[in-house]
């Protein structure tokens, strides 16, 4: 066993872990954090992305003692805290990104690192940044809308505040 | 499913590296970003006893300028190189395959070192860094040896790496002259591996193509040079006529396997076709 300490959705947590669990498996299972899911066996699917120290990663494939000291933030994480919901996860909801919503949690931490790279996106790099994530019910369009609607509004914003000053 | 149990162990510094390697037993793995050792490990394909994580070794993380080399670290991310202005200035044929390499998320942990140590054929990497002869400095109880790219590919998934080696940095000589590059990558869907794919790097004078250096992904067991086409460059006109005619033995002296993806027959035409495109825009055409 390891004593792993790290911050999930700015919260400390200690816990001594098997080398071999994952750090999905450590999020669900010993942390409660049942939001970010399981998709795949293969690394393909992404649903389980969640953001390592600011980056988006495939938790599926991250051990959990690779994250001892990082900061880790998860779909449970990125809403306001009085709950009003995050542009990305407010564009989806708004575009209907999604069907089943299995894939949508790791859409939306893939979708928020791509914008942080590039806040005005095209349709292509859209497609591109967010490849590693897969849609079973290829609800890809709307998934696609949903990131430009939550690309115009996060950078609309400073364009607003810009214009005013 | 859940890897099969492991001793751990997180070195901090290469020397440590390689004593835990060398303390690991028959069963060690060195781990680097763990995109492909942790799937495999996943599905119990690898059930090593110890796995040495270079993760937290913060000397083989980077890129570094030494006057005519660019010296990467083995645990440089794929994202780091993408993002990084001295590869972007001196390697650009390196960030450019890498921006191909799987997806987003796989690329902020997967490396450079460790997507060369894995050997898979279909890795875009090891055929660039043939293509660019770079040299592998790895580090066992010995001390460090230097290998070239061209005798650091052995065979399928396996490397001149002995066990109780780790590669630390691959140097990059730096392009001098007029070069223009270009990473042609054939594969079906997204974040899929390549069928086949080609890295060109093109150095033209005076209106002809002076050299060629043309790097083969997926095109036999280990990444190969199109030597015949690098002959028939050579000093030849730049021309699509030229570049067409040259790149028809791109998939002379190549073993091709036929797979779910491609009969090898249909991999000898891609290559040449790839070659032909890779060339072409390389050289500015």
């Amino acid at each position: 066993m390891a004593r792993v300490s790290m911050r999930v959705d700015g919260v400390t947590y200690t816990d001594e872990v098997e080398p071999r669990t994952l750090l999905v498996h450590h999020l669900r299972e010993a942390l409660g954090k049942v939001g970010t899911v399981v998709g795949c066996d293969t690394s393909n699917c992404g649903s389980c992305t969640v953001h390592l120290d600011g980056q988006a990663v495939k938790s599926c494939t991250v051990l959990a003692v690779q994250a001892d000291g990082a900061e880790v933030t998860t779909i449970e994480g990125i809403a306001a805290p009085g709950g009003a919901l995050h542009p990305v996860q407010k564009a989806f909801h708004e575009m209907h990104g999604l069907q089943c919503g299995f894939c949508t949690p790791g859409m939306i931490m893939a979708s928020i690192d791509l914008l942080k790279d590039n806040p005005r996106p095209s349709e292509h790099e859209i497609r591109e940044g967010i490849e590693g994530n897969l849609c079973r019910c290829t609800g890809y369009q709307n998934i696609v809308r949903a990131v430009q609607q939550a690309a115009g509004e996060m950078s609309g914003t400073t364009d607003t505040l810009g214009a005013q000053a | 499913m859940i890897p099969a149990a492991f001793e751990y162990v997180r070195p901090t510094t290469v020397d440590e590296a390689v004593q835990a390697v060398a303390e690991g037993g028959e069963d060690v793995k060195v781990m680097a970003g763990g995109q492909s050792l942790i799937p495999v490990m996943r599905l119990r394909l690898a059930a090593p006893s110890t796995v040495v994580d270079l993760g937290r070794v913060a000397e083989m993380r980077g890129v570094r300028d030494e006057g005519d080399v660019l010296v990467i670290g083995a645990m440089t991310t794929h994202a780091e190189v993408i993002a990084d202005p001295l590869v972007a200035q001196h390697a650009r044929l390196i960030a450019e395959a890498t921006e191909t390499v799987a997806d987003r998320q796989t690329r902020r942990r997967g490396t450079f070192g460790g997507a060369l140590a894995h050997a898979d054929p279909a890795g875009d990497l090891p055929a660039v860094a043939l293509a660019l002869d770079a040299e592998m400095v790895v580090a066992g109880p010995g001390g460090r040896r230097t290998v070239p790219a061209r005798d650091f590919f052995v065979d399928y998934l396996t490397t001149t790496l002995d066990e109780g080696e780790v590669l630390v940095e691959i140097r990059v000589p730096k392009l001098a002259g007029q070069w223009g590059v270009r990473y042609e990558k054939f594969n079906r869907v997204a974040q899929a591996w390549s069928i086949v794919a080609v890295a060109a790097a093109v150095r033209r004078e005076n209106g002809s193509i002076a050299e060629a250096r043309i790097g083969l992904t997926n095109m036999g067991p280990t990444p190969l040079r199109a030597s015949a086409t690098e002959a028939a460059l050579a000093g030849a006109g730049a021309s699509p006529d030229a570049i067409a005619a040259a790149a028809r033995s791109a998939a002379e002296g190549t073993s091709p396997s036929s797979d779910l993806n491609a009969q090898a027959d249909y991999r000898e035409h891609l290559a040449q076709v790839l070659t032909r495109r890779a060339v072409t825009a390389a050289a500015g055409l």
